[in-house]
């Protein structure tokens, strides 16, 4: 591994650093995302969750190599594709806890599909996106979130297309867990990891994650007067429709915190009686019993 | 003609929705108790009201791997297929039609038209299928089968919707039946009782079943024509047999799905057909690169694009040889049968496990949404299973290397959920400890490592699968070549052409990676005449057993208008190529569905 920084990895989780994986993080100093990837490393900790019990999984972007720097399971998978994945090792070893991270261009462009089913199928997965209103690893382009009229490589005369709003995507989409948090505000984020983990269903933590290098509209600097906490106003976590307002909301207050929640709605795995007992699917035994061989045989005589 | 002493082929047709399925359903469960053997194809189009459907059952007392040329027996339930296939009729067959509805034409001699007067043998009722009842009736009387077969055939078929039901067709059946025997000859060779009663499938059943077999625990599938039928049957039994089976919002997500399932430790397994398979393509690389088995299954349909989804065709060859960009290795089998695919899927499911790759199985149309017969004791159903190098004992540190530079390439392997062997796969280049090496520390030598270690997996793996064998006389004065479906029908075309002089054998091909180059080289090397058999247009198998061999053939008999071959097509295709008059047969389908 030359070249490359390691460390010695413990088991049981003590610190912050126990959930630092074996290389550490090729961002750009003061990109959003390190905030982001310690919050989730505090809220695990909170959580006492075992880095084995836990399978991390991402798409492609510079927020998907998040994997590489988290001491957990882990699958850095194609563009697009994280929640898919996850979604087959969920079903398929439900006692994981199955963290979702990556970007906006992963998550709601390439990806757009997957985050609208799964949000419906209310999964019981923790998804985190690092929304930095822009694609940096290919240098600079519009994404789904960008505001209108910014210039970017690919838009030399401003943005015509309206932003992409993943908290009422979400929302309308069937997802019961729906927060925005700033990387700026790692206190406030680790909170949200902490709930988003807990909660039986599909939970979104939609980040504000500056890219210090290609996004200059939407800075720290832009963000940090903008962001107001849902948690210091009267809001209503069960209206929706109030949720949805909020997070639309877009010029001198920036809504972070927890737009929305249902925990009445039933999550996927455990309206499959399958998984009811007999532990996770990926354990059983393998094969046809004599009486499933049997009854299958007869139906076919 | 027949294989065996008793040879009868019958075809239902008329529109969709005219409930072609449930007649045929029935004859086929009252020949194959019988002991028959069955084959049946279904000729249909994508619509589910309208168009044209024409199901033909072909029974023998043997063995048989095709539909055959000939029809005994035309059932006509619209004029449409009055019009279209009274041609099809010759001496000693016979038409039965609805004499209410449908006006016969001209039928050749020798061809008993079967007239049933379905208002008055029904007693006016205005059930629009009860015509496919009286026409059960006219049937099995004419096959020379007792009527008590029929009526308990019908009351198991109709007995969930009540007893006025199963009496109001039993009532037509018989009035059919007596019809039947006052007015029509029967068959000369009544229906004999064969062996122990057979079962029956589909392709598509058979490859659910083997993969249930094999003990997938998660099946994934996006609906599509022909490979629907494995998502239907693991569906339906999937809470059974603890399998999860998950429909998911496209075949994107179906492919990753699967491989993060697979990434668990649990067999995961998903069908579809070409167009869907394409969209499967970026996950079976993202499969090799991150070395998790999991197989994908291609029942290919007419293409390109959309094509004609319910057509056949062996199209995809290419497709799956090509699936994903990269250079990397991928396992691929085409069965020849259904009782093949049964096997074939356990059979993968090693492969892939020893060797931590992604496996493609090839089917078409023809096999998947065939039905056949099949001998109980024929079916395997506690398979060898083989997982490979799995690691099960947790760890105290965390040094485990994922992908480990070992003299096989095999890298043992651990699943998320045990202790001390945290690692992360990636779709990336990466090195030993899965640590990337594609962004920040691109290193020629780690990569040169990497993709060798990679290959290095399948330096023994043609010695894990038999190599073909020629089929028939050694001698033969041309040998015909053959890959997936077409076995069956290459093996009749083989016996026409026996009786008419001709020497023929074959070489039918199931797995084309691993290839076994080598033993077809000699093979073709030695044969006096080669021509190879494919049902698509430009010869995938051939160039691609070029390009593996460097030995060309004689000829070809090639058929892309997305029906199935019969045996004439071939035989008659040898017999052109052995006068010397071309060496590219394309046969003329003369049905015309």
């Amino acid at each position: 591994m030359d070249g490359i920084a390691t460390q010695d990895l413990v088991i049981e989780p003590q610190t912050v650093s126990d959930f630092k994986g074996r290389v550490d993080p090729d961002w750009c100093p003061g990109c959003g995302d390190f905030g982001v990837l310690n919050s989730l490393r505090r809220a695990c900790l909170d959580l006492q969750l075992q880095p084995h019990e836990i399978l991390t999984v991402s798409g492609i972007g510079c927020s998907s190599n998040f994997p590489g720097y988290f001491n957990s399971y882990g699958m850095h998978t194609l563009h697009g594709r994280s929640l898919a994945v996850a979604t087959g090792a969920k079903m398929a070893n439900h006692e994981l806890t199955v963290l979702v991270t990556g970007g906006d261009g992963d998550g709601f462009g390439i990806g757009g599909n997957h985050f609208t089913h799964t949000a419906r199928r209310n999964i019981d997965l923790t998804y985190i996106v690092m929304d930095n209103q822009i694609y940096g690893l290919t240098t600079g382009q519009i994404s789904p979130t960008s505001s209108k009229d910014m210039k970017t490589k690919s838009t030399p005369f401003g943005s015509i297309e309206a932003p992409y709003n993943p908290i009422t995507a979400a929302i309308m989409n069937g997802a019961s867990f729906v927060a925005r948090g700033f990387a700026g505000d790692v206190k406030h984020l680790t909170m949200l990891m902490s709930q988003a983990i807990q909660h039986k269903g599909f939970a979104l933590v939609s980040v504000y994650s500056p890219c210090i290098t290609f996004n200059l509209d939407n800075d720290f600097a832009f963000f940090k007067p903008r962001v107001k906490k849902l948690e210091d106003e009267s809001h209503d976590t069960g209206d929706w429709k109030a949720a949805c307002e909020r997070a639309l909301e877009w010029g001198d207050t920036i809504y972070t915190g927890l737009f929305y929640r249902n925990d009445e709605a039933q999550e996927l795995g455990e309206q499959e009686p399958i998984l009811d007992e007999g532990g996770p699917l990926s354990s059983r035994s393998l094969g046809l019993s004599p009486e499933q061989s049997e009854a299958i045989i007869a139906r076919m005589m | 003609m027949g294989l065996g002493n008793f040879d009868f082929t019958m075809s239902i047709g008329g529109a969709a929705g005219q409930g072609i399925a449930t007649p045929g359903n029935i004859l086929a469960r009252i020949l194959t108790r019988r002991g028959l053997n069955l084959y049946a194809y279904n000729a249909y189009q994508s619509i589910v009201r309208g168009g044209h459907i024409f199901l033909t059952i072909r029974i023998n007392d043997t063995e048989i791997g095709c539909h055959g040329d000939n029809l005994d027996l035309l059932v006509c339930l619209n004029q449409d297929t009055m019009d279209r296939h009274l041609g099809l009729m010759g001496a000693g067959g016979a038409v039965i039609f609805n004499s209410d509805t449908i006006t016969p034409g001209a039928a050749a001699d020798g061809v008993q038209l079967c007239p049933m007067p379905v208002g008055e043998l029904s007693g006016g009722s205005r059930n629009k299928v009860i015509q496919n009842t009286i026409a059960l009736g006219v049937t099995v009387y004419l096959m020379g089968l007792e009527f008590a077969l029929l009526e308990a055939a019908l009351t198991e078929q109709l007995g969930r919707k009540g007893d006025d039901v199963v009496a109001e067709n039993v009532g037509a059946a018989k009035a059919g039946f007596d019809h039947a025997q006052a007015n029509f000859k029967a068959f000369g060779a009544p229906v004999p009782n064969g062996g122990k009663p057979l079962a029956l499938w589909s392709g598509n059943e058979a490859l659910a079943m083997g993969g249930a077999a094999a003990g997938v625990k998660f099946y994934c599938a996006y609906p599509m024509s022909p490979s629907t039928g494995v998502l239907h049957w693991m569906a339906k039994n999937a809470r059974d047999l603890d399998i999860m089976v998950r429909q998911a919002e496209d075949e994107i997500a179906v492919a990753n799905m699967v491989i993060g399932a697979a990434h668990t430790g649990a067999r995961a397994m998903c069908a579809t057909s070409g167009g869907g398979f394409a969209l499967m393509t970026e996950a079976i690389g993202a499969a090799s690169m991150m070395e998790i088995p999991c197989v994908f299954i291609n029942v290919q349909r007419a293409g390109p694009s959309t094509g004609v989804p319910t057509k056949t065709e062996q199209g995809d060859l290419w497709q799956a040889l090509g699936a994903s960009q990269g250079d990397f290795e991928r396992i691929i089998a085409a069965p020849t049968s259904a009782l093949d695919a049964y096997n074939t899927i356990p059979e993968v499911f090693n492969l892939c496990d020893k060797y931590q790759c992604p496996a493609i199985v090839i089917t078409d149309l023809l096999i998947s949404e065939g039905t056949f017969s099949v001998p109980p004791d024929a079916l395997n159903m506690t398979p060898d299973i083989q997982r490979g190098e799995m690691l099960t004992e947790p760890a105290d540190s965390d040094d485990y290397l994922r992908y480990e530079i070992t003299d096989t390439g095999v890298s043992p392997r651990a699943v998320p959920g045990l202790k001390g062997h945290a690692h992360v796969v990636a779709t990336d280049e990466h090195d030993q400890d899965g640590v990337l090496i594609s962004d920040e520390y691109t290193n020629p030598l780690k990569r040169r490592a990497m993709v060798e270690k990679r290959a290095r997996k399948f330096q023994d793996l043609r010695a894990q699968v038999p190599a073909p064998q020629l089929q028939g006389d050694a001698e033969a004065a041309v040998t015909l070549i053959g890959w997936g479906s077409t076995e069956g029908v290459i093996a009749e075309a083989i016996q026409q052409l026996a009786a008419d002089g001709i020497v023929a054998n074959q070489l039918s091909i199931k797995w084309m990676v691993p290839f076994h180059g080598d033993v077809i080289a000699a093979i073709v090397g030695d044969a006096k005449k080669t021509i190879i058999v494919e049902n698509n247009y430009s010869g995938q198998f051939y160039r691609y057993m070029r390009s593996e061999t460097g030995l060309s053939v004689d000829g070809h008999i090639r058929k892309y208008d997305g029906e199935p071959f019969m045996p004439h097509h071939i035989a008659d295709g040898v017999k052109e190529q052995m006068s010397g008059a071309t060496d590219l047969t394309v046969p003329t389908q003369e049905i015309m569905v």
